[in-house]
């Protein structure tokens, strides 16, 4: 009946699977690349060393900061809070609340972002200055400060302002859905415990729906990087402060158009780049306390002896 | 025996219905349970038992009838006959006094259980962060996990999950317990450490409304078993009289159909143990 050693099959040394139809591949893409390096290398009109000059320059390195990471970080933190706003009102049981969230959200997202820095870089036409006080009360004197739009409506706050306004629409629906992915039990839960709706909402659900909300947050963020490009839209210092505005105008003032652009690129390439990381590390920190259950059953079922020997 | 005699009821439910749709889940339930009762509510799938504890704490709103839990009317203000819906955060405050336990347990993921027990104490009752952790971590001794503070849910079985959403629950000092099945997610061996605490809480007086399949335990710890079938109370009573000669067909054939079930179970059971104990043997080492 039973089989002695020798006839019993071994260790398995198989040949593996050819796949010539890669290495024909490798070799397509080795010839491409060759070709496409040895242009940048010969062509002088890529100017390799003025676009890096460029990089370097005061007023792209202002830009740089100004235009595209002050007006990243600061659109996404007016677009991420007043998203979660409008995501906690327009799951409200308030209907007031979710008819506004709901008109924010229609409103928003339906004007470009070119258009609407556009427009809002022209306010100042149709409100010179803002009064702040009592509504209807300007005739009594009780207007309590005023704001000079005019000075303001092509400033970069005010682009920054734009973008996040219109980031808090999408955001709104990330959040949205990343609060829905809560399980259920967890409002009960935490009710049980008599917590407040607020409570419920800022200790419970919304520390677990970020889990959910970070990595299309980084795809949002990724994008605002490349929208703060818009900015020239509005004039102004809005426009002045903005990278590729400033690429642009020194292309034309020295006639290396390439090479600024180029050096335009290769900044948004870098700034990207870096929020990968970043985003990779976010993840990591609300994935806190999720997925090791399964981990931990399997080890303890082995250390039971039940795994593989045991029944199934 | 019965602890009723001259005393008002901690819960005073009156003809309460509950419908879901079409559905009516609850057909009149009235039903008082005394301080320092247990009572367990037996009865099929579908029988109502938990929509009745989840509507006893708010969690369902009622269609029809009252609750009173220690005298206040659950979810509404009667003003002269006229019943005004409660706020939100008033009804938040009323469910303070009321711990309840999950099927799925429902401990917060992203806290520790250390933090789980913490946080009605420290967000609801606004008691000092100290001292919420010491009370804390004497709950976590009393249902034994004095040494799983750190540990994440996701790091525990599901029994050590169900005993610090006990803790959890005792945290706030309750006046009453519910239990929804909370051993019916539970792995066969892990139903008894469960089981514990509750007897243990039981023997210190805790008033407590559980709904369990576990015969073992309504057998021994109940004062009175309701059996519910169809959103109706058919019989109630101690369980010996309940469960051990019941006086409605209803109560016999589901009677009959668990005794059925916790012999296939021990069945089942006995088997998996023999077989395990089979493979250890076998097992190399």
């Amino acid at each position: 009946m039973s089989i002695s050693t020798e006839d019993r099959p071994g260790v398995i040394d198989a040949r593996p699977v050819r796949h010539p139809g890669r290495w024909v591949a490798v070799a397509v893409i080795l010839v491409i690349v060759a070709m496409m390096a040895s242009s940048a290398l010969t062509n002088p009109r890529w100017n390799w060393g003025k676009a890096f000059e460029i990089m370097q320059q005061t007023p792209i390195i202002r830009g740089l900061l100004m235009g595209t990471i002050v007006g990243t970080i600061g659109a996404m933190i007016v677009g991420f809070s007043l998203g979660v706003l409008m995501a906690v009102m327009r799951l409200s049981d308030n209907p007031v609340l979710r008819g506004v969230a709901f008109v924010y959200v229609w409103f928003f997202r339906s004007i470009p972002r070119y258009v609407l820095l556009a427009t809002m870089g022209s306010l100042g036409y149709l409100y010179p200055v803002l009064d702040i006080g009592v509504p209807f009360g300007k005739a009594m004197g009780l207007t309590v400060a005023q704001i000079d739009v005019n000075a303001l409506s092509n400033s970069l706050v005010f682009g920054i302002l734009g973008l996040g306004l219109s980031e808090a629409a999408y955001m709104a629906e990330i959040a949205r859905a990343g609060i829905q992915s809560v399980d259920k039990g967890q409002t009960e839960a935490a009710q049980s415990i008599g917590m407040s709706p607020g409570q419920t909402m800022r200790r419970i659900i919304l520390p677990q729906a970020m889990r959910v909300i970070v990595p299309p947050t980084g795809n949002e963020t990724q994008a605002m990087v490349k929208d703060t490009s818009l900015l020239l839209a509005m004039g102004g210092t809005a426009a002045t402060n903005e990278l590729f505005y400033q690429a642009q105008a020194i292309g034309t003032r020295t006639l290396l158009i390439m090479p600024a652009y180029v050096a335009a690129v290769a900044w948004y390439l870098i700034v990207c780049s870096v929020l990968m990381v970043i985003q990779a590390r976010l993840e990591r920190y609300y994935g806190r306390g999720f997925g090791t259950a399964s981990q931990n059953n399997a080890t303890r079922a082995k250390l039971l002896g039940l795994a593989g020997g045991g029944p199934r | 025996m019965s602890p009723t005699t001259g005393r008002s009821p901690l819960v005073h439910a009156v003809n309460v219905s509950k419908t879901f749709g079409d559905n009516q889940v609850l057909k009149g339930i009235d039903l008082d349970v005394y301080p320092g009762e247990v009572v367990v509510l037996l009865g099929p799938s579908g029988s109502g038992k938990t929509t009745f504890l989840r509507c006893i704490n708010q969690l369902e709103t009622i269609n029809g009838g009252r609750i009173w839990v220690d005298g206040d009317l659950m979810g509404y203000e009667d003003k002269d006959g006229v019943l005004y819906r409660l706020h939100d955060k008033k009804i938040a405050e009323q469910r303070r006094d009321i711990g309840m336990c999950f099927q799925r347990f429902n401990l917060f993921p992203h806290k520790t259980a250390l933090e789980n027990v913490m946080e009605g104490p420290v967000q609801v009752k606004k008691m000092a962060k100290a001292d919420a952790e010491k009370r804390a971590m004497e709950l976590l001794a009393q249902v034994g996990l004095a040494d799983k503070p750190a540990a994440y849910p996701a790091q525990l079985s599901g029994g050590q999950q169900q005993r610090v959403a006990i803790a959890r629950a005792l945290a706030m000092d309750p006046k009453l317990m519910l239990f929804d099945e909370p051993t019916s997610a539970l792995d066969p061996e892990l139903v008894g450490e469960v089981l514990k605490v509750m007897r243990d809480l039981a023997a210190k007086g805790m008033t407590m409304i559980v709904v369990t399949h576990e015969m073992g335990f309504a057998r021994e710890v109940a004062d009175r078993v309701v059996f519910m079938d169809g959103g109706v109370v058919v019989e109630q009573g101690p369980p010996a009289e309940v469960i051990g000669n019941p006086q409605h067909n209803r109560t016999k054939a589901f009677l009959r159909r668990m005794r059925q079930e916790e012999e296939q179970h021990a069945k089942v059971v006995s088997e998996v143990v023999e077989a395990s104990a089979a493979a250890l043997a076998d097992a190399p080492e």
